[in-house]
């Protein structure tokens, strides 16, 4: 089964999916605040549109839902309010320092390998072409954790625990007939409640420390040192 | 028969590529509301600069002499390796894309010498910063080039050509790449604007203009003219690598027609885009090429991760 003798759903699917697993390089690679989130709101776009051709391709309709759902999520209301956050605190105009921007870049893309790697026996035993997607989904997550360990400010964090979430929702597009409604719509939930209990936590950590870098959390030690 | 056509498309490019310069300087003066001088004036150019007797100091060297020679020899024979007009030609067939980026690098050797010889410290100045920038933008190129030949299965880029063009339309996520780290390659390495401006002489920013700033002359048309060759040969290499569609496959002089027509409207189109980058994108600070040739080689880089593991066969 060679890409040529695949319909076109599935190619602008699968360029989809190569490009979502840039976005997620993008990210990791971005020292400001206000860009990562227009990244990150980049990066649901192009999950939402892979969602919806998978549910024309594959005629699904309830995709279409998720879908939508997606888009009012992750292309909107998070980034909106990541955005006024960041704003009402005065953080776009900071540059984070990202230390040895091109040595995490080389491990993003052995992350990449990695998650092809271990995904091969699996990928190599089905049939359907769209399942090659699943290493990139599982990269979006590595990649998504290793955002969360190279950036300092706590913004930055939740946007990697959102790509990884996306990443988790992009394997669950390309390898399974859509999830149960229950699921999807408990997941969007939990999305949206995390979203604003990471509101609230802004805005504890800044009262506490008086800052959103997360580094100087290590200075809230009982014993000088 | 073959032979004479290699030959002749040589030429073509050869004499196209100064066209090319002019249509591209049209495109900004446009957009840039100013007088645009007509498609001829890079023709002009260089006929003026051959009749005038060249200048040269006299603690240059012979190396500083034959330099010109070399770079531009050099350049068309790397011209010989890429299709213009028709595929499947002897030149193409005999040499791959590695060895037309050796003919760059051997160019690019000599002319980074010949701005050491004469001892100013600009010359120098300038070499270093080219070489800087020469062995950041190699890697990427080359696993761009690779992205593309592991489709093909060949390193021979009239055999790649004829391979893409007789799978049809296939939307590849790695060719989306390939293509993407190519252009800014091409940009890095021919001196366009958001790493070096073609048309500056302010003494911080530039980088091949300052280690050709002692020649003259027809020393200084036979630079100029490599360069334009190699501006084009990058358009030609973009356009027929990603859109090869309408590139002669037999040699009746009706698909050579066609293929000329065809070339040369891609390239018009690519060079009306490179105008629009060039007007709205800032000159990039030196220290900053390296993250932008780090991104084009990330980009290749996935564009073969993507290749791997979206369009393997299985």
């Amino acid at each position: 089964m060679n890409i040529e003798s695949q319909d076109f759903y599935t190619q602008i699917i699968l360029s989809m999916a190569a490009l979502v697993g840039l976005t997620s390089f993008l990210m990791l690679g971005q020292g400001r605040l206000l860009r990562l989130i227009f990244v990150f709101a980049v990066q649901g776009l192009l999950l939402t549109l892979t969602t919806a051709l998978a549910a024309y391709s594959l005629d699904n309709p309830h995709l279409y839902i998720s879908a939508v759902l997606t888009l009012a999520l992750k292309v909107i209301f998070i980034p909106w309010m990541l955005r006024r956050e960041v704003l009402k605190m005065n953080l776009h105009r900071d540059v984070e320092a990202l230390g040895n921007q091109t040595a995490m870049m080389l491990g993003g893309a052995s992350l990449m390998v990695f998650s092809y790697y271990v995904l091969h026996p699996i990928v190599q035993t089905t049939s359907p072409v769209m399942l090659n997607a699943l290493a990139v989904s599982l990269s979006v997550v590595l990649l998504g954790m290793l955002l969360m360990i190279s950036h300092k400010q706590a913004i930055a964090h939740v946007v990697g625990f959102m790509s990884i979430e996306n990443g988790l929702f992009f394997a669950a597009i390309v390898a399974t007939k859509g999830m149960p409604m229950v699921v999807e719509l408990g997941i969007a939930f939990d999305v949206l409640v995390a979203a604003v209990l990471f509101g609230i936590f802004f805005f504890h950590i800044r009262t506490s420390i008086d800052s959103l870098d997360v580094d100087l959390l290590n200075k809230l030690n009982e014993v000088d040192k | 028969m073959n032979w004479l056509i290699a030959i002749l498309q040589t030429l073509l490019f050869v004499a196209l590529a100064p066209l090319l310069a002019g249509w591209l300087k049209c495109c900004k003066c446009f957009l840039q509301n100013r007088k645009a001088p007509s498609v001829l004036q890079p023709y002009r150019d260089l006929l003026k600069l051959v009749n005038k007797q060249p200048v040269v100091s006299e603690q240059a060297s012979w190396l500083f002499l034959k330099a010109p020679y070399i770079i531009f020899s050099a350049t068309v024979l790397a011209a010989t390796v890429v299709p213009l007009i028709a595929v499947d030609l002897p030149t193409s067939a005999s040499a791959d894309v590695i060895v037309m980026v050796g003919f760059f690098a051997f160019a690019r050797f000599f002319l980074a010498l010949a701005g050491l010889d004469v001892g100013t410290a600009f010359g120098g100045m300038g070499s270093s910063r080219e070489m800087t920038i020469s062995s950041l933008a190699e890697p990427a190129m080359l696993m761009a080039v690779f992205t593309l030949t592991m489709t093909a299965s060949t390193t021979n880029l009239s055999f790649a050509i004829s391979h893409v063009l007789e799978q049809g339309l296939v939307l590849r996520p790695s060719f989306v790449f390939a293509l993407f780290a190519l252009i800014l390659v091409a940009v890095a390495e021919t001196g366009r604007i958001p790493v070096d401006n073609p048309t500056t002489h302010l003494e911080l920013t530039m980088i091949h203009e300052a280690m050709i700033l002692e020649y003259s002359g027809r020393h200084l048309a036979l630079i100029e003219w490599a360069s334009q060759l190699k501006l084009m040969l990058y358009g030609v290499l973009i356009a027929n690598i990603f859109f090869p569609w309408g590139i002669a496959q037999t040699f009746s002089l009706h698909d050579l027609g066609v293929g000329l027509l065809a070339i040369m409207g891609k390239l018009a189109v690519l060079a009306i885009i490179l105008g629009i980058a060039e007007t709205m994108v800032a000159k990039m600070r030196l220290f900053r090429v390296q993250e932008y040739l780090g991104f084009a080689y990330l980009l290749g880089l996935l564009g073969m991760l993507s290749h791997i593991i979206l369009e393997a066969a299985r």
